[in-house]
């Protein structure tokens, strides 16, 4: 498998998530948006991106983790190039770029819940903790949630 | 006149393009001669002109390139390998067309030079003979090789035509990509909203210099807007040029004679919908010349000039483009449109005979419809009229077609000017601002409910809007901003009245404020499922407002009903008048206080049975009639209307209907009324088992769907 070897990273409850960060368009500190009736309840809203409205995701919602304390910390925009345009996670924190090893790679655990497996394609062992790779084209593909393939 | 010379300058600056390209191309081919794709392309370049040259009449220069072109043929089939001899021919040839196409430029006509010793050199060539010989002539002196060939007068003429005002033409437009000119439209409206602020931040300082600066910023960028939407924008003659090759073609195919009539051919329109409605276009145009107009014989009997007539008519109207395409031919016959759509199933007979005029009409755009006697090379094939009105209506436009039998059909498109940027009113809702499109907009209702109290029928609220009743739609509720079932608002309620597929709403909103020019932004993938929005905007203040879908919307309520379900083509009444058919209907009662009616013509027989007379058998009441046993359906339980007097009666009421060739009896409590009216349904259906509601004698009764109640009572109907 030819794994990236850069991962841009951040923070989700404590927990360490990572994605490529080749996929990554820029970081933008929180901006004010306009909310979506009707839409999944992980759609925060719409920011205005320099002109281009951009889907903004609480990444939080999308993997299932309970909602940021009420007048805490602001999330931070993760603004991500995919097929269908830019979107945006909104996540905790943010942390660095981390060079990875190949080696450090394991697929997920086959304990992790089903919802959860289907966003995260593996993790990476890093010394002290583990960081959790994010699929994000899945993780912005709201519209089809697919069951788990069972496969090989 | 000017006509033909837009032709030809459109020809001339394509041309000088395509031979730029092919010296480009020739020569890369000399270097490396299996290249099957580029002689391809050059062979199409050269095969173009030369098809452009016999539409135009410049027949010299279609010999030309015709020999040139046998000549690439044999080298694009490998016939023959690409070698020095041939390769300078074609660059001759590719100078020889460029030169008589400077003398067109200059003078109009292509010149009196006949290239017979270059065509004869390109024979020679493609027949393989005495290459060698040919090549040293035009070795020998390549630059004094046309001269002897033509009469000198006018080869200088040539000669000095080809100098100076050449490549005018070409040099006086460019090709552009429209990729390029999406970018700069974004960037333009990204331009305006900065301009706003820098307008509003500047209106809070007493700074004369500033303001100035502001000012002049204000102009240039309104300025700089409108010229970057006229790039886009493209006259529609431009899509019209090739209708009279094809209505001439058509008319030769089916042996009839058609005037063809283009009036408005420079009004403009977004290159994106000039390409949009090229389609559809040749279809309906296709459509008249086949089917509308009649054959030369059957004019002269019909005492109709001999000639048919196809007018094409452009023209601005209500910021919309308006292009109708009318026929002088038979019409379109109203009852063969009836019979077809019951033969094809797209109706079933009883929906049929409901149908309004405009409504059958409407059925021609239904999907596998036409009523083509024939199928022709040309079209009757059942593909058609629906995939027009799907692309119209893609690209926010509308259609509708109106017939007179014996007089002509015109069929009338609306389209917006321009999809990037559209007039839109800006409303507010739960704080959060909203933009319809003014296309969706009809008027706007400001209602004290103190003097004027909202009315609701089964809980729906209407609004009675000069005598028609109006259904309210909330669009809090609608969005899920607040609980169905709250309590009405305030004292003053903003009612903005929509029209979506002819038919009207009333969306409850907090707050009208401006209209403004929006720009249309798509949404992302995640958001393409919420049928509710068009897309987004951005506001003057940098937010992002979401652009309200209205036909999205009206379905979502159910304000359109199962509208675009063909099945139940039948219950969306017209609002107008005229056009109404009466129908007759059976009004009876349910219960102590439910009233509804039936079309007289699903009702064979009214019966009244003894209760002791009614059996069971089965699951289901029954009786025996006419020597055979007919189910009996208590219609007040399938409503739930509770009949208090009817239980202890000793004789039961029972429509008797049709159903699948049995007869079925409908139970009732009382029968009230026959009347005559017309089927104007104020209202769609709200439970199953009703077509909809109409009002008789001034009271509001709902339509019974006799065949959807029989379906799901009687257990033997479901089988």
């Amino acid at each position: 498998m030819n794994l990236p070897t850069q991962y841009c990273t951040f923070y989700l409850a404590g927990q360490h998530f990572g994605v490529d960060v080749l996929e990554v368009q820029e970081i933008l500190r929180f901006q004010e948006m306009t909310r979506v009736p009707l839409a999944s309840p992980a759609v925060s809203g719409l920011i205005n991106l320099r002109g281009q409205i951009v889907t903004a995701i609480d990444l939080r919602r999308r993997v299932g983790l309970p909602d940021r304390d009420e007048g805490g910390r602001l999330p931070t925009n993760v603004v991500l190039h995919s097929d269908g345009g830019a979107v945006s996670f909104l996540v905790d924190e943010i942390g660095d770029v981390i060079e990875v090893e190949e080696s450090a790679f394991e697929p997920p655990p086959d304990t992790m819940p089903g919802h959860l497996r289907e966003l995260v394609t593996g993790v990476f062992k890093l010394e002290d903790h583990l960081l959790l790779v994010l699929d994000s084209a899945a993780a912005a593909d709201l519209d089809s949630r697919r069951p788990v393939e069972l496969g090989a | 006149m000017s006509e033909m010379d837009d032709v030809i300058s459109e020809f001339l600056v394509e041309s000088y393009e395509n031979l730029d390209r092919l010296d480009q191309d020739l020569i890369a081919l000399e270097e490396a001669p299996g290249e099957l794709q580029r002689i391809a392309s050059i062979f199409r370049t050269v095969h173009t002109i030369k098809g452009t040259c016999g539409f135009l009449g410049f027949e010299r220069l279609e010999r030309l390139t015709h020999s040139g072109e046998s000549l690439l043929s044999l080298l694009r089939d490998g016939e023959r390998a690409l070698d020095e001899s041939a390769a300078t021919a074609l660059l001759r040839m590719v100078d020889a067309v460029r030169d008589v196409l400077a003398h067109i430029e200059s003078t109009g006509d292509e010149g009196e030079r006949d290239f017979q010793d270059l065509i004869a050199i390109l024979d020679a060539i493609r027949e393989g003979e005495v290459i060698e010989a040919s090549v040293e002539a035009v070795e020998a002196d390549p630059a004094v090789q046309a001269a002897p060939a033509g009469p000198s007068a006018a080869d200088s003429s040539t000669e000095t035509a080809g100098e100076t005002p050449s490549h005018s033409v070409a040099e006086g437009s460019i090709r552009v990509e429209v990729g390029i000119l999406d970018n700069l439209m974004n960037m333009v409206g990204e331009l305006v909203l900065a301009r706003n602020q820098i307008l509003q931040h500047a209106g809070h300082r007493a700074d004369s210099e500033l303001d100035g600066t502001v000012q002049r910023l204000n102009m240039i960028t309104t300025e700089l807007q409108e010229q970057v939407m006229k790039t886009r924008m493209q006259p529609i003659g431009n899509v019209w040029s090739k209708i009279p090759r094809m209505v001439r073609d058509l008319c030769l195919d089916v042996d009839k004679e058609v005037r063809l009539v283009m009036e408005g051919k420079d009004t403009e329109l977004d290159k994106t919908l000039l390409e949009a409605i090229k389609d559809p276009l040749v279809h309906i145009v296709r459509n008249s010349v086949d089917h509308g107009v009649e054959t030369r014989e059957a004019r002269a009997a019909a005492g109709k000039p001999e000639v048919g007539q196809l007018t094409l008519r452009a023209y601005h109207e209500g910021g919309q483009v308006n292009l109708e395409i009318s026929d002088d031919g038979a019409g379109v016959r109203l009852d063969r449109v009836r019979a077809k759509a019951i033969e094809r199933g797209v109706v079933t007979p009883e929906e049929a005979g409901r149908l309004s005029d405009k409504e059958v009409m409407n059925l021609v755009f239904m999907p596998g419809f036409s009523t083509a006697e024939k199928v022709t090379n040309v079209s009757g094939r059942g593909v058609g009229m629906d995939v027009v009105k799907t692309n119209i209506e893609k690209i926010g436009g509308s259609i509708d077609l109106s017939t007179e039998v014996g007089v002509g059909t015109t069929i009338k498109i609306k389209i917006p000017l321009t999809l990037a940027i559209i007039p839109a009113l800006i409303v507010t809702c739960q704080g959060d601002s909203y933009a319809i499109p003014q296309v969706n907009l009809l008027e706007l209702v400001r209602l004290d409910t103190r003097t004027h109290p909202i009315e609701t029928i089964h809980e729906v609220p209407v609004y009675r809007l000069r005598g028609n009743l109006l259904p309210l739609v909330a669009l809090d509720k609608e969005l899920g901003l607040v609980e169905a079932g709250s309590a009405t608002r305030a004292e003053v309620v903003n009612i903005v009245v929509l029209s979506a597929d002819d038919r009207q709403f009333g969306l409850v909103v907090d707050e009208i404020n401006d209209t403004e020019e929006i720009v249309v932004k798509p949404l992302g993938k995640q958001l393409k499922g919420i049928s509710a929005f068009a897309g987004a905007t951005i506001m003057g203040d940098g937010a992002v407002a979401l652009i309200l879908d209205v036909f999205g919307l009206a379905q979502k309520a159910h304000v359109l009903g199962e509208m675009r379900d063909r099945k139940r083509f039948g219950q969306h009444g017209e609002a107008e008048g005229e056009e109404q058919e009466l129908v007759s209907l059976l009004v009876f009662r349910l219960g102590d206080s439910t009233r509804m009616a039936v079309p007289l013509e699903t009702v064979s027989r009214l019966e009244e049975f003894q209760r002791g007379r009614i059996e069971r058998s089965g699951l289901s009441e029954v009786v025996q009639y006419r020597d055979s046993i007919m189910p009996l359906l208590d219609l007040g339980g399938y409503f739930g209307a509770s009949a208090a007097g009817g239980a202890t009666s000793e004789e039961v009421q029972a429509i008797v209907a049709q159903h699948d060739g049995r007869s079925v009896g409908l139970l009732v409590s009382a029968i009230e009324d026959i009347v005559e009216t017309a089927l104007d349904y104020k209202r769609g259906p709200d439970r199953r088992g009703v077509l909809g509601s109409v009002i008789v004698q001034g009271r509001v009764t709902e339509i019974l769907d006799a065949a959807s109640v029989i379906t799901d009572l009687d257990p033997a109907a479901a089988m």
